[in-house]
């Protein structure tokens, strides 16, 4: 697989896997308002998978489309974060998980409407819009539930320690960060830090809560090298349809 | 919202209830679209998104809580609205009006 590939299909997986993750919350929101952000949230998420996993299987041309990629593959093969395959949980957890990953994402799309590369930089000219509005949205919430009740502040709490440990995946670069930006002016992870440090750590402190200590970062997500085992049960749901009838189409 | 099963409760842990307002892409005024609950004013505004606007309806949204509308009573119809029934005279269409004013 190129680097640009690699680099467009991360991008797709992360947009799929979390889209696909606030969709199970469709009919069961805590209140029919959040019901309906929820998956309009998915649907934006979602809408972003096709641009991107199109633009990467243009680039890989090998004849298969954007639906082969998110319907086609097995748990190895996708790129998203690990922190995006974690489960639901409960509303507080789903809603810190995004929080946490929007304001990276609102970093990331930021760099990438400046890259050299126009399609990739008109997709994320899109979807820096909606994800400006979901980062908006979660840190919200985050406040609203972390400086709430006692319950939803343990809940808050709860749903940041056991999230923490999957946020510095976001931040390690590698040889196809290197290479993305040598060629295009991609953001590199690295430099993404401190810029959401900024953005996230108000917030959280705001919300009353305290930022676990240590740096410790699962790995393997955006590798494809060691997924957790969440994803194969995801996998099994999302692509059930099309694995027993394939090409289904309405 | 609740989990108690108490309905006394129940309502009084509902989230308040806000009336929606808004103003279309060619829209002149700000027109009630309907009602949503939420915990405050800001979450209101995002939640009127999200209910309201999803299909591009608005470029304005006001919200307000609807404890703070104070509305004609039903019963009150005949003394508030029937003494303007026969009164067709104070509809100014009896006048032509130049194409260049535009929209009144």
């Amino acid at each position: 697989m190129s680097d640009l590939v690699t680099y467009l299909t991360r991008l797709g997986d992360n947009t799929l896997v979390l889209g696909h993750r606030l969709s199970e919350w469709c009919g069961r929101g805590p209140a029919l308002e959040e019901d309906i952000a929820l998956a309009n949230t998915a649907l934006d998420l979602i809408g972003q998978t096709q641009m991107w996993l199109g633009y990467a299987a243009e680039a890989e041309a090998k004849g298969r489309t954007a639906d082969d990629l998110a319907m086609g593959r097995d748990v190895w093969d996708f790129r998203n974060l690990l922190l995006l395959e974690q489960p639901n949980g409960d509303f507080g957890r789903t809603i810190m998980r995004s929080f946490l990953f929007d304001h990276w994402h609102l970093l990331m799309l930021r760099g990438l409407t400046q890259v050299s590369d126009a399609r990739m930089a008109g997709i994320a000219a899109k979807a820096v819009k909606e994800v400006a509005y979901h980062a908006d949205r979660s840190a919200e919430l985050v406040v609203g539930l972390g400086d709430g009740t006692e319950e939803s502040h343990r809940r808050m709490q709860d749903a940041l320690d056991r999230l923490w440990p999957y946020v510095g995946e976001m931040f390690i670069g590698d040889e196809v960060d290197a290479a993305t930006a040598a060629e295009f002016g991609a953001p590199v992870p690295d430099m993404l830090r401190a810029p959401w440090d900024d953005a996230v750590l108000p917030i959280l402190a705001q919300a009353t809560l305290t930022v676990p200590d240590g740096a410790f970062a699962h790995q393997g997500g955006k590798t494809g090298a060691r997924h957790t085992e969440h994803l194969g049960h995801m996998l099994t749901t999302m692509q059930w349809l099309h694995r027993a009838y394939p090409g289904a189409n309405w | 919202m609740t989990q108690d099963g108490n309905d006394m409760t129940a309502a009084k842990r509902e989230w308040p209830l806000w009336e929606v307002f808004i103003r279309g892409q060619h829209g002149m005024s700000h027109r009630h679209v309907g009602s949503l609950h939420a915990a405050d004013a800001a979450m209101a505004m995002k939640n009127a998104r999200d209910v309201y606007t999803r299909r591009y309806e608005g470029v304005s949204i006001w919200v307000v809580p609807s404890v703070q509308i104070t509305a004609s009573n039903p019963s009150d119809k005949g003394p508030m609205f029937d003494p303007a029934d026969d009164k067709t005279y104070r509809h100014p269409t009896f006048f032509d009006i130049p194409d260049d004013v535009g929209a009144m």
